[in-house]
């Protein structure tokens, strides 16, 4: 059973990740896109990482909506009306992806996978997983997460044209508002 | 066990409980609006306006636009609706859940979500200047929102110490999560106002874009689209209770009509903020959730970790 969903997943995602590069339209890409990630999130729910899994749900919903709003702007394609290709330097972009997939699939074949089939310690394999990937920098990663959002809150507020110099003035006392 | 997953059935039971509960919200509207309106407002004769008005969009044509992208479209329509019942899976009546997932709150984050890709399809695809505004005011909305709710959820899972609706409700036994957390309490009910694009965030569809998302859509397409929105708003009220009110817990009655009357007192309280509000320009709405809701929902968070680290 699982291995017929694993199968139906992958096909669906290989088939909407063919469908970005096929459409004409961007706004259609960016969804092709993030259909095939949501099946790919799909896979890694069946990994038994329900949460990373989600979680994967809920940043390419939001990514991929934000995506869609800048690659509109920048692909000049209002809705849908003119027709436009995904695909450029067609050799070199061959020459690339066939080398990026071979050397992940040499990988799949070189890496000596554990031989034990289930985790070890009994807890949540997300829990299992945190720890293997990120170790002893568990606490510098969670910092440098909340420094980053902090970051790009402060980025926005500064950059937005409309911000707090154009409601308050150029002093910040609010006396000079036009 | 507080919350348990249902029988397979309940996948039935479910949407049609929150059908009912979108219903009596609607019904609700209505009531009130006629009220001012000084019309007709016999309880039951806004009922029937309600019904004929469902069936009058049902056998209603189709409005056809110049070069649309039907595909998108529709997928944007129907979602709406269908993001709605899915977040409801996780959502417990009394004892029961369709499913009590182990990740339930980001469940039912994700779902909401779709409202933001949803909303933006409906109004791209009718290739028509108004919704595709619509669509894009959705996404404003929706960054608007969106992190103070996020803050608001995990600060519940931070004080349950689990992402299961469940057991969230569960540590709610002695005391409400909306007594000693009320800014996350405040900030999920804004955010529920927020994904069902309602009044006062209803610029999305904004009367001042003669109905933004909604100004195609009409006969079948504007029902599902409209019904969706009531839906968002239902199981946004629906799941306030686990997450703030102590979910099916309370003395005397049953745990089911305990999680019925909470949800139609949220209900009551969006809906009269519906009434009572006017629609806030997102120019304005935007710094006031970036600037004072995400600070205060983080404070909320920083003092849930500290009630856990001192229990």
């Amino acid at each position: 059973m699982d291995a017929v969903v694993f199968w139906a997943l992958a096909a669906g995602a290989t088939v909407l990740a063919v469908a970005v590069f096929v459409v004409d339209s961007m706004a259609r890409a960016t969804f092709a896109l993030l259909g095939s990630f949501l099946l790919a999130a799909g896979e890694i729910i069946l990994l038994g990482l329900a949460y990373l899994g989600v979680v994967i749900v809920v940043m390419m919903i939001m990514e991929m909506v934000i995506m869609a709003v800048f690659m509109v702007m920048y692909m000049m394609n209002p809705a849908g009306l003119m027709p436009m290709s995904m695909v450029h330097n067609q050799r070199g972009a061959l020459v690339i992806a066939g080398g990026v997939f071979a050397a992940l699939a040499a990988g799949i074949f070189l890496i000596p996978w554990p031989t034990q089939g289930t985790h070890s310690s009994g807890a949540d394999a997300t829990f299992d997983l945190g720890k293997v990937l990120m170790g002893p920098h568990m606490l510098t990663m969670m910092l440098l997460g909340i420094t980053l959002f902090a970051t790009m809150i402060v980025t926005v507020s500064l950059a937005a044209a409309r911000g707090r110099y154009d409601r308050l003035g150029d002093d910040l006392e609010g006396g000079s508002r036009q | 066990m507080v919350v348990e997953t249902a029988p397979l059935w309940a996948v039935l039971v479910a949407p049609a409980l929150l059908t009912a509960l979108a219903g009596v919200g609607t019904w609700a509207d209505r009531l009130v609006e006629a009220r001012a309106a000084g019309a007709a407002s016999r309880p039951e004769a806004v009922l029937t306006g309600m019904v004929s008005d469902a069936a009058r969009l049902l056998v209603a044509q189709r409005r056809a636009t110049l070069a649309p992208d039907r595909l998108m479209w529709r997928l944007g329509v129907v979602v709406v609706p269908v993001a709605a019942v899915l977040a409801v899976v996780v959502v417990p009546f009394g004892r029961w859940a369709v499913d009590d997932l182990g990740v339930g709150v980001v469940w039912f984050n994700a779902m909401e979500i779709l409202t933001w890709a949803a909303l933006w399809a409906a109004g791209w695809g009718p290739n028509s200047f108004w919704s595709l505004i619509g669509g894009y005011r959705m996404v404003v909305q929706g960054l608007a929102y969106e992190l103070p709710h996020m803050f608001a959820l995990i600060g519940v899972a931070t004080a349950a110490g689990s992402l299961q609706v469940g057991t969230i409700v569960a540590h709610q036994r002695h005391l409400w999560f909306a007594v000693w957390m009320p800014l996350g309490f405040v900030a999920y009910l804004l955010s529920v106002l927020g994904f069902s694009f309602t009044k006062p965030f209803d610029q999305p569809a904004g009367a001042d874009l003669s109905g933004g998302v909604l100004v195609e859509a009409a006969g079948a397409d504007r029902l599902v689209i409209a019904a969706g929105r009531w839906l968002l708003l239902a199981a946004g009220a629906a799941m306030a209770v686990p997450l703030f009110l102590g979910g099916g817990l309370g003395p005397g009655l049953p745990a089911w009509a305990w999680s019925t009357l909470k949800s139609l007192a949220v209900l009551g309280v969006l809906v009269a903020a519906r009434h009572r509000m006017p629609t806030i320009r997102l120019q304005r709405w935007v710094p006031v959730a970036w600037l004072v809701l995400i600070p205060l929902t983080i404070v909320q968070v920083l003092v849930a970790a500290l009630v856990v680290l001192a229990r």
